[in-house]
């Protein structure tokens, strides 16, 4: 029993330790706190509303009011960047946890179960061979350009990658000698699934997530870049840069301050990635 | 083995950089680009401008409009009799098509039958022939059943399908069914082999097109061609085509936004300015069929509380390349009136009590107005979201759908509740030359009818003003009965005026004699 | 060997059947009008209805489905609905341009990415290791269309060092054709190095544990040669696969840097095919990309096969 306690306390700690973060992981985890907190409290830190129009104002530079300028509908580029924050942490996070939330089960079934894998991974297969981006357009395309769909649309080209990982960590765990135990004492399935290997999936389900994380803010941009993204009444840092394209000649701070930030973003959820997948995976630890 | 593969391919592409031809553009090439790829090719169906543009390189009309919109003859003329029932038309000489052939009166009747098939206007028109018949190769008669005063109108209009002639032989294609066979008598030839569609169309002067003698005027006149090819490239970028006009690399911009004037400003080997000579109207759609705006009293609350400065302002700029007016045929077109100017008086905010109060009367419910918004046409895409937040203020509740253009145009033909993939209101630009009377306007259609053009507006006494119009011989009559309808609409709340803008345009400086027309025209202009 | 092949071959049957099913209902049940776009704007109802008779778009969806699939079969893709020509002319204008730049792209990403990643795998965890992987990743960090006009503003409007846009084949000289194939191709890599830096560096890292890597550094070999030499060939396989899988992300890539550039190539196609509506060129386009990209999965499978015999009893 305490046995149990113990290893279970071990298994925390090497999921949730990070040991010894480089001052990069802390600048990254900063940069990504900063972000998340400037999304959550947009409504308190904008000075305007990021839909607030004003005709007169167009395409104005930066000054004491509009700290980043205006956009060519005469809003604060300043306040629809705080709020495009918000829209592509979302896009982000729902993308990650969407497809892992599907993935993960599948992968389990695929790698558990011989018979479904077959039928399982030649779907996937095909999801996986039709390029993301056209599958994005194409389901974009399928209702109205909201949050909702374009969530949907990235995340469907990025099940089938969680569907591989989760099935090829379940086959090299299933064959080790604890599972095999396992399964010759009769435990069931279901059980053995649940205990032993739905835990192996963790780490690198983690990894795996920052980098759906990332791509999916970058996705959600160039589907903006093609007049198929999220409407201008949600500011998404995508949709900002998009607008602001016609201008850059003119006024490149419509494109500059969104990349500065969303490429600040990527990198820091990237670094994170990489720190974590060190961290969980033993042989790296070893090596560092 | 790699290493040799690798050596080969070099040096076959050595060899082949070395045979290769140093010069790329010749001189006697124009290039343009339009704001608009070129996609469907028949110009007999499709009211697409671009596929129009590309009408009027391949095809001659029998009569044209000239700069001041009055009719000239082109590859005819025409004499009325006295009881205005028939129409003689006789082609003049030298008229062939691009496989050689000579025009024939033959061809012209068929043409004609297939566009009476395809545009609204013509076959309102084809409700007045009693018979077309050629007394000869070169003469054939219109007979009407009754007095119709705008038949030459009709043949001469650039919008939204004019009266092309092309052989018989393809004139016959059954209704619907897209030609694909490009030939026709206009001065430039089609080059098939070289088009790519979404990339370029290229054109080559027709040699054995005989320009009339008369200066070239709107789409009338000498159509004179001063470039071997005329080259239409697709830039889907327009900061990229910018920097291919700087650069040299293309002749003309068709559309160049207004807020990128000071882009072309720098650099003095560009020049800009207005070609077309009318502008565009941008105007706001109701979906009568659907509440709320199936009540006459809200679509009126919605046009207060919409402003057209404001509108333009956000989606054009700069004030110089817009025009605040009433008038639904286009602002400075014969029709032009001031009736039903009250709903546009006024300060912006002293309008929006209007709305308010107007709003507050009725019995709008709260039921939400589904605006669309497409994400891929760059004019339209203020619009709605300007429009939105007047509505808003005035206390409509609006949700915004954006969409790319392709699904907005699809999903503004529903007739369903939105739920099932309908709409209540949408904004789309007209050129003047498609509104500008009451016969060719679709917007101003009346009839209720499924088969219209999209919001499906009711009203008997607009169809009986229109017939009258259609009937009426003088032009002051004519006038009478526009300005009636004008009036009518605005009571109504057909739907919202949203002023005029004009497009502007930049090309090489060395470029002369562009002539101004409906479309762009690639003949008259020359280094 | 052989039946190997073969088994995977019959295997890519279905995942193209998959694909075929999918992208027809996807299109189909996506609201969209090719009849409008040929018609244009100001068509009314009436105009519509004719068309749509015409390109047999009223027809039950099961009709037409069977009808693709036995003209599938035939090898005949069909015609645009829009522009009336081949799909498969339509698609032959296009892919040239297409493969050239992803094969520049490709090219400076191998020129970049593998002596960043093996010098990061090198030092591994000191300052040049963090260098390189920031570096790399900043790449990816970057929409690829800000990428795009920040080398356009910087080479070719300012410096006027390379045309602005356009593109030239090889066929017209290979000078044009490099001035004219190296930003976009450059903006393109700009991604993708970033993610084959970082895939070198961690199959190095590997390789670079393995017991005979030390014993050809214990027999002093030059640092260099057990780098490049013995490490880096070894490493080659799963470099490969990312190149591989990396494949579709190229093609999202192509999609955006076309348009920057004014590239005449498949993915500027596709995405007026899709605005367009156009069903039988959007279905062949997608049914050959990923036709592609089973086969260059196919091709990776197999060199593991080759090289890892465990792999064939799998």
């Amino acid at each position: 029993m305490t046995d149990m306690i113990s290893v279970r306390a071990a298994r925390a700690r090497r999921l949730l330790a990070l040991p010894r973060p480089g001052w990069l992981t802390v600048a990254a985890i900063v940069v990504l706190a900063l972000i998340v907190l400037a999304g959550a409290f947009a409504p308190l830190l904008a000075p305007f509303e990021p839909t607030e129009l004003n005709s007169m104002m167009r395409l104005k530079p930066a000054d004491a009011t509009h700290w980043m300028g205006t956009d060519s509908y005469g809003r604060d580029l300043f306040s629809r960047v705080l709020y495009g924050a918000r829209i592509s942490m979302i896009v982000g996070f729902s993308t990650a946890l969407g497809s892992l939330a599907i993935g993960l089960p599948l992968g389990l079934i695929a790698g558990w179960f011989p018979l479904a894998d077959g039928v399982l991974m030649r779907i996937m297969d095909g999801l996986m061979a039709i390029p993301g981006i056209l599958l994005a357009i194409a389901v974009v395309a399928l209702t109205k350009a909201g949050l909702v769909t374009v969530i949907i649309a990235i995340m469907l080209p990025e099940i089938p990658q969680v569907v591989r990982l989760v099935r090829a960590r379940v086959i090299s765990v299933r064959n080790e000698a604890y599972v095999e135990a396992a399964r010759l004492l009769g435990t069931s399935s279901t059980r053995i699934i649940w205990r032993h290997l739905l835990p192996a999936t963790f780490g690198p389900m983690i990894v795996q997530g920052t980098y759906i994380y990332a791509a999916a803010i970058l996705t959600e941009a160039a589907l903006s870049f093609l007049g198929v993204g999220i409407g201008t009444e949600t500011p998404t840092w995508g949709n900002i840069m998009a607008e602001g394209r016609l201008y850059f000649a003119l006024t490149p701070s419509l494109v500059f301050w969104p990349a500065v930030v969303l490429s600040f973003c990527i990198l820091s959820i990237n670094i994170l990635g990489d720190a974590l997948r060190d961290s969980l995976d033993p042989k790296m630890k070893a090596r560092g | 083995m790699t290493l040799s593969l690798r050596s080969c391919l070099l040096a076959t592409a050595c060899v082949a950089s070395m045979l290769a031809l140093p010069g790329f553009t010749r001189a006697d090439d124009l290039n343009v680009v339009l704001s608009a790829p070129l996609r469907s090719l028949d110009a007999t169906t499709s009211t697409a401008r671009i596929t129009r543009t590309h009408g009027f390189m391949v095809y001659d009309t029998l009569l044209g409009l000239d700069g001041d919109m009055k009719v000239q003859p082109e590859m005819a003329s025409y004499a009325v009799s006295d009881d205005n029932l028939v129409y003689t038309f006789t082609l003049r000489d030298g008229l062939t098509f691009h496989d050689g052939t000579p025009v024939t009166a033959a061809d012209c009747i068929a043409s004609l039958k297939r566009w009476a098939d395809h545009d609204g206007a013509g076959g309102k028109m084809m409700g007045f022939v009693k018979s077309m018949d050629a007394s000869s190769d070169k003469e054939f008669t219109i007979t009407l059943s009754a007095p119709f005063g705008q038949l030459p109108d009709l043949l001469a209009k650039p919008s939204p399908i004019p009266a092309f002639i092309l052989p018989k032989r393809l004139a016959e294609t059954p209704k619907g069914e897209q030609i694909t066979d490009m030939t026709g008598s206009g001065p430039f030839m089609f080059v098939a082999d070289e088009f790519q569609p979404g990339v370029r169309a290229v054109y080559e002067k027709f040699d054995g097109y005989v320009p009339r003698d008369e200066p070239a005027s709107g789409n009338a006149g000498g159509k004179v061609v001063h470039f071997d090819r005329v080259i239409w490239e697709v830039m889907p970028d327009i900061q990229t085509a910018i920097n291919a006009l700087r650069a040299g690399d293309v002749d003309y911009l068709e559309s160049l936004p207004t807020d990128l004037v000071p882009l072309v400003e720098m650099s003095d080997t560009i020049d800009y300015g207005v070609i077309k000579p009318v502008g565009s109207q941008v105007t706001g759609q109701f979906n009568h069929l659907l509440p709320p705006f199936d009540d006459v009293d809200v679509r009126r609350a919605a046009m207060y509380a919409l402003d057209q400065e404001q509108i333009l302002m956000t989606a054009i700029g700069n004030p110089k390349y817009f025009t605040l007016c009433a008038s639904i045929y286009g602002c400075s077109v014969p029709l032009a009136s001031e009736a039903g100017s009250e709903y546009l008086n006024g300060s912006a905010d002293e309008r929006m009590a209007k709305a308010k109060e107007i709003l507050a009367a009725s019995d709008y419910d709260g039921t939400p107005v589904l605006m669309l918004q497409p994400t891929d046409i760059a004019v339209l895409q203020a619009p709605p979201i300007v429009a939105a937040e007047r509505l808003r203020e005035a206390g409509f509740n609006v949700e915004v759908a954006s969409m790319d253009w392709a699904t907005l145009s699809s999903r503004r033909t529903s007739m369903e509740p939105v739920a099932d993939g309908g709409w209540n209101m949408f904004f789309t630009f007209w050129g003047v030359e498609g509104i500008w009377n009451p016969l060719s306007s679709v917007l101003i259609d009346g009839t209720g009818d499924p088969s219209a053009w999209s919001g499906w507006r009711k009203s008997d006494e607009v169809e009986a003003l229109r017939a009258a119009y259609v009937a009426a011989p003088t032009f002051e009559e004519q006038k009478a009965a526009a300005t009636q309808i004008q009036q009518l609409v605005y009571d109504q709340a057909f739907y919202f005026n949203g002023g005029e803008f004009m497009s502007l345009s930049a090309w090489s400086a060395d470029l002369d004699g562009i002539v101004p027309g409906m479309v762009n025209q690639f003949w008259g202009i020359h280094r | 060997m052989i039946h190997y092949f073969v088994k995977r071959l019959l295997m890519a049957i279905p995942v193209m059947f998959f694909v075929a099913v999918f992208v027809f209902l996807l299109l189909r049940l996506t609201p969209g009008d090719p009849a409008i776009i040929i018609a244009g704007d100001q068509a009314t109802q009436a105009q519509l209805e004719t068309i749509r008779e015409n390109l047999g778009l009223d027809e039950p969806l099961l009709g037409q489905f069977v009808t693709w699939m036995g003209n599938l079969m035939r090898g005949d893709f069909g015609v645009s609905l829009i522009s009336q020509k081949p799909v498969l002319t339509l698609i032959g204008q296009r892919i040239g341009p297409t493969l050239s730049l992803a094969l520049a792209a490709m090219s400076l990403t191998l020129f970049f990415a593998l002596p960043l990643g093996v010098m990061a795998a090198w030092r591994h965890g000191k300052l040049l290791d963090r260098a390189v992987m920031i570096f790399s990743v900043l790449g990816f960090s970057v929409p690829v269309f800000v990428t795009g006009y920040v080398l356009i503003s910087v080479f070719a409007v300012n410096l006027q060092l390379l045309p602005v846009q356009g593109y030239r084949p090889l066929s017209e000289g290979l000078v044009p054709f490099l001035q004219r194939i190296f930003l976009p191709a450059l903006a393109l890599a700009s991604i993708y190095i970033a993610l084959v830096s970082r895939m070198t560096r961690a199959s190095m890292l590997e390789i670079l544990q393995e017991d005979y890597v030390r014993t050809a550094r214990a027999k002093g070999l030059n640092e260099s040669v057990v780098l490049f030499r013995h490490a880096l060939r070894n490493a080659a396989i799963p470099i490969l696969t990312i190149v591989g899988t990396g494949f579709a992300m190229l093609i999202s890539g192509v999609v955006v840097t076309e348009s920057v550039f004014n590239i005449p190539g498949l993915g500027r196609l596709v995405v007026d095919a899709v605005l367009a509506r156009d069903y039988p060129l959007i279905q062949a386009i997608i049914l050959l990309t990923a036709g592609i990209y089973v086969l260059i999965n196919l091709l990776i499978d197999l060199s593991y096969a080759l090289t890892d015999p465990r792999v064939r009893y799998q």
